[in-house]
């Protein structure tokens, strides 16, 4: 054992260091930030260029609003939505959202993946027009 | 000193370092040093301090076996033995050590002594390995599936094993089961420390100190995602910055955050020097790494101090005709 000890220490200290350093030569040293695309035929056509609410309040809080949506959708029946300048729009993420961002792969995907996120509304509802691939 | 009062002076600990991230979100420069400098600095600390304890380790003199056993050493041929409980070879040791390291064997068989209706009883307890083995496996989790934000593309091992940690689909976004058990293994490791007086004797500031402040990392973390959601992407974006050399500042992360971040700092910077390198110290101990050949191979001390002996020859030597003169008897003429 003695004479293997010292080629132990270092043979685990070696697997201990590339096992922490892992995320610094995973990537390749390489990272870009996504960037969300609004280029759909549907948002090109629209005379105000804005989502139901301000971009800060929709990037912060999607996920509670739809989040919300489907309670109050699904569990109360109440399925339309005020917004906060008074404008009113059917709850529902395949009529609402994805009728702008019919783009899925290059809007919702591209933060999601990102972030390793896993939202679940594409387990139930549907993309129009995506093919299973 | 009291209990109750290292568990105080343990909380006082972790808060003081609330203040330096409540510093930081509050100053820019500190900010910066934290999102920017920190990072490194920590990362070096821990794995020069990981390897130089270990090295110091590896350096202290073992020159006998004392594997602690319990199961018939390797004899006779016709004597069955147990090669795992009492390796008679490398094979033996390395199961054994893989039982303790993945399955905290030794744990398994704790017993507990008491005294009912004035007669000795023995019994298992296991509460100690179910919970401590719950909360390691969790924290493990925990740790892989940060890896998400310092990896891009997201290593699909650690989306997988995501999504296989929040399959229950409790709330949005989903629950995950290993935060659950790692406040329930944490939980009980402090209440038994708390509560369970021979254990409360032996505690020590150290011993609140890491229960306490990983608590703090899991309850930032678990608000971060439950609660006050944070900006994901400028998250991952830092982290990436970290990973690539292009550190970012962010904007606004916000207190929380930066609470969480300072928290893991000094977790992951203390690591070397506390109790907690126990994560490297677990393979260099020798009453488990050791294979008991104490009785097929002299183990000799090699660094024993040289004795000067002298021995009855010597010394009859060296006095012989002193002896002979006054009748002593001796073995040489």
């Amino acid at each position: 054992m003695k004479q293997h000890k010292w080629g132990l220490i270092i043979l685990g200290l070696a697997i201990f260091a590339i096992a922490v350093t892992f995320p610094f030569w995973y990537g390749k040293g390489k990272s870009t930030p996504p960037v969300l695309s609004l280029e759909t035929p549907e948002i090109a056509g629209l005379a105000r260029k804005e989502c139901i609410e301000d971009k800060a309040f929709m990037r912060a809080d999607h996920m509670k609003l739809l989040k919300a949506w489907r309670d109050e959708a699904v569990r109360e029946g109440k399925r339309v939505y005020t917004a906060r300048d008074g404008r009113t729009f059917e709850k529902s993420l395949t009529g609402s959202c994805l009728r702008c961002h019919s783009n899925k792969e290059q809007f919702c995907d591209r933060c999601h993946t990102y972030v390793g996120a896993a939202p679940s509304c594409f387990d139930c509802h549907i993309v129009p027009g995506e093919v299973k691939k | 000193m009291k209990s109750r009062q290292t568990i105080v002076i343990a909380l006082l600990a972790v808060s003081a370092i609330a203040l330096a991230a409540a510093a930081a979100a509050a100053s820019k420069t500190a900010g910066l040093v934290l999102t920017l400098v920190a990072p490194y600095l920590v990362l070096a600390v821990f794995l020069l301090g990981m390897v130089y304890r270990v090295i110091r380790w590896a350096k202290a003199p073992v020159p006998f076996r004392i594997p602690t056993t319990c199961g018939q050493e390797k004899s006779l041929p016709w004597i069955q033995n147990n090669p795992v409980e009492n390796p008679a070879g490398p094979l033996g040791a390395i199961g054994r050590m893989a039982g303790e390291v993945f399955l905290f064997r030794s744990l398994f068989r704790n017993a507990q002594t008491e005294i009912v209706d004035g007669r000795q009883v023995f019994g298992s307890a296991k509460g100690l390995w179910f919970f401590g083995l719950m909360f390691h496996v969790s924290l493990l989790a925990v740790a892989l599936r940060h890896l998400r934000f310092f990896t891009e593309p997201v290593v699909p091992f650690v989306t997988g094993l995501s999504a296989l940690d929040g399959f229950l689909e409790i709330g949005v976004p989903a629950l995950y089961i290993s935060d659950m058990t790692l406040l329930a293994g944490l939980a009980f490791l402090f209440l038994r420390r708390a509560v369970l007086p021979q254990v409360r004797y032996i505690s020590l500031f150290a011993d609140y100190f890491a229960l306490i402040l990983i608590a703090a990392v899991a309850a930032t973390g678990l608000l971060m995602r439950h609660f006050f959601p944070v900006d994901l992407n400028a998250v991952k974006t830092l982290a990436m910055g970290w990973v690539t050399f292009a550190p970012v500042a962010p904007v606004d992360a916000g207190f929380l955050f930066y609470l969480h971040l300072c928290l893991v700092f000094v977790l992951i910077a203390w690591l070397p020097f506390g109790k907690l390198s126990h994560m490297a110290g677990i393979f260099l101990s020798p009453t488990r790494n050791l294979i008991n050949n104490s009785r097929r191979r002299r183990h000799l001390n090699a660094w024993n101090a040289p004795v000067k002996v002298h021995s009855y020859e010597e010394y009859e030597d060296e006095f012989r005709n002193k002896m002979k003169a006054a009748g002593l008897p001796v073995e040489k003429e």
